[in-house]
């Protein structure tokens, strides 16, 4: 048995039997990580070392009584843009290159609780803004399936070190795919909570707005498990919403019977890949005869949307970024005198191209004359974007879209930033909205790389996307047939 | 809208960015495509549609207005460059 192949819940399961021990599974992914991670590069921060001390440690409370929980001594991931207290948080940046973070993210806060332990602090885009994990400053991720094309991004590290079974699940963030499209890519699990649902507190800012973390797993069930961990109101969060507790796990009926969902004709149309097409509509014959009503749906959203969302994101990020300085903390040039001169020296060194151009850009539609024409406009048609959710969901519970456009495509292939964001045209209006979205595999493309199927619900319908998620995966058993071959 | 080299230099300047020659006609190429892309949001039928303000509807969250202290002060100016008696240090503002 391969102790990195299992789910968490398997994990669980065989923790129970007492058929394994927390040390043989740390152990085991220490392992993995040594034999397989110099193939996919997804890590900035290996906790390898630490996390064999740390499981022992973590034994001994079992065994005294001092921790209960069913997650204890389960190893994770977390991206690098989660603050990890006395651990590096890079943030994908030179720009963050050493800062070490004074306090724990409300998120980690949760899984320390529990018992989980750390593998260590995975590769983005920097500043998680990119659809590639190619901006990152720190290292080039590689997709598992391909080593030769991209993991997704801008959580390209969380996604690839599930599907390489370097950790057994992983957070990422998504402002506007960065969960959903890199899990597409890597074939597994991510769902991007709606907004409100998890604290943000110690996740560096991207578009406050927009971001939400999020689990990223090998099946549903192991990301129902994990938003139990992280959902819920936070006082350290004012936008963290409180409502009652749900256990997602209960949500898994694996059955979709009358269930009504809407497959909008616009996110099928130019543009998608035609294999990527026809997997999504053997997928939706499949949901047919899941016994679910299907019916096709007008949402021409996702041109607007997209254009919203740059101007939105770029405008929060030119705020947000306003606070790195060198003086504090971040990088700090050696040129330059005065306090002005150190500013811009400092940032003009640490950010990368992509974090510059997004910070030009947000700071421009934001500046005087230009306000009005494309922020105030962009918020405008987020309303409308979000109505016209709204009036899909007035009579269907789920909606049906491609999680991306294309199966992952090679280093260096897009030729400008404005291609580059179209790869999130069908993500990004989730955030838009402020929905949840899940992405899960519905199959592979010619070349044997992954394909995602994006399924979103109406606010707080976590369960409703899980449950369709999960009657799907359980009829088809996508990581029975397919596994990542680290093709070269 | 077309922007000229000079609103660039102007909008990194309120940036806080120095740009090199190669990175001004880089990025001013760049911004006008990905400005002609957003302006597509200028099709959409937004009459008496009102703006978003936040994500969702919640407002005025009031907490209570306590102090919490923060013991780790060493945590928090180890990423400093310069620090001085437990103080970030900087150069002199007024010249």
């Amino acid at each position: 048995m391969d102790i990195t192949e299992l789910t968490v819940h398997e994990l669980q399961d065989k923790l129970k039997n007492k058929e394994i021990t927390i040390s043989e599974i740390t152990k085991a992914y220490s392992d993995r990580i040594k034999e397989k991670e110099s193939d996919v590069d997804a890590f900035v921060t290996i906790l390898a070392d630490e996390a064999i001390v740390k499981s022992r440690k973590i034994e001994e409370k079992i065994n005294n009584g001092e921790l209960k929980s069913s997650f204890a001594g389960i190893p994770i991931g977390i991206k690098d843009n989660m603050c990890t207290k006395g651990i590096k948080t890079t943030c994908g940046s030179k720009m963050l290159e050493n800062f070490i973070a004074p306090y724990d993210a409300t998120i980690v806060e949760r899984l320390n609780k529990e018992g989980m332990i750390n593998l260590g602090k995975l590769n983005m885009d920097e500043f998680a803004m990119g659809s590639s994990t190619e901006n990152s400053a720190i290292k080039k991720t590689k997709n598992p399936w391909n080593l030769n094309t991209v993991p997704g991004g801008s959580s390209g590290g969380s996604a690839a070190a599930v599907a390489a079974n370097l950790v057994p699940w992983a957070l990422g963030s998504d402002t506007g795919g960065s969960i959903r499209q890199p899990s597409s890519f890597c074939g597994v699990v991510g769902l991007k909570p709606t907004y409100g649902l998890v604290s943000r507190y110690g996740l560096v800012a991207y578009a406050s707005s927009l971001d939400q973390i999020g689990p990223i797993t090998k099946d549903v069930r192991d990301c129902a498990m994990l938003l139990n961990v992280l959902a819920g109101r936070d006082e350290k969060d004012t936008t963290s919403i409180d409502r009652p507790k749900v256990d997602y796990v209960e949500a898994l009926k694996n059955d979709v019977k009358g269930l009504k969902i809407a497959v909008p004709k616009e996110f099928f149309g130019e543009g998608i890949n035609k294999e990527v097409k026809a997997k999504l509509e053997e997928a939706i014959a499949k949901y047919k005869e899941l016994g679910a009503e299907v019916e096709e749906v007008s949402l021409d959203i996702a041109e607007h949307a997209l254009a919203a969302y740059y101007i939105i994101a770029c405008a929060e990020a030119s705020s947000n970024l306003g606070r790195f300085d060198g003086i504090r903390y971040g990088h700090r040039s050696e040129k330059g005198e005065t306090l002005r001169d150190i500013y811009f020296n400092s940032r003009s060194e640490g950010f990368g191209p992509e974090v510059k151009r997004r910070i030009i850009l947000g700071t421009y539609v934001l500046s005087s004359g230009y306000y009005d024409a494309y922020y105030k406009k962009a918020q405008k048609v987020r309303t409308l974007i979000a109505n016209k959710f709204e009036e899909v969901f007035k009579n269907h519970d789920v909606i049906l879209t491609p999680t991306s456009p294309t199966t992952a495509f090679e280093f260096n292939s897009k030729s400008s930033p404005l291609e580059m964001y179209l790869a999130d045209i069908c993500t990004v209006s989730v955030n838009v909205a402020g929905l949840p979205g899940i992405s899960i595999p519905c199959g592979v493309d010619g070349k044997g790389m992954p394909i995602g199927m994006q399924l979103i619900g109406n606010k707080f319908q976590e369960e409703t996307i899980l449950n369709v998620a999960y009657t799907y995966e359980q009829a088809t058993n996508f990581r029975a047939n397919y596994k990542p071959e680290f093709k070269k | 809208m077309q922007v000229s080299r000079e609103q660039l230099l102007h909008i990194a300047n309120l940036s806080r960015l120095n740009l090199k020659d190669d990175e001004i006609d880089n990025y001013l190429e760049n911004l006008q495509e990905i400005l002609t892309f957003a302006e597509k949001v200028n099709n959409a039928p937004t009459d008496g549609v009102d703006e978003t303000i936040g994500a969702n509807d919640n407002y005025n969250v009031f907490r209570k207005d306590e102090v919490i202290p923060f013991e780790d002060k060493e945590a928090l100016l180890q990423n400093a460059y310069s620090q001085e008696r437990g103080m970030f240090k900087i150069p002199k503002v007024i010249q």
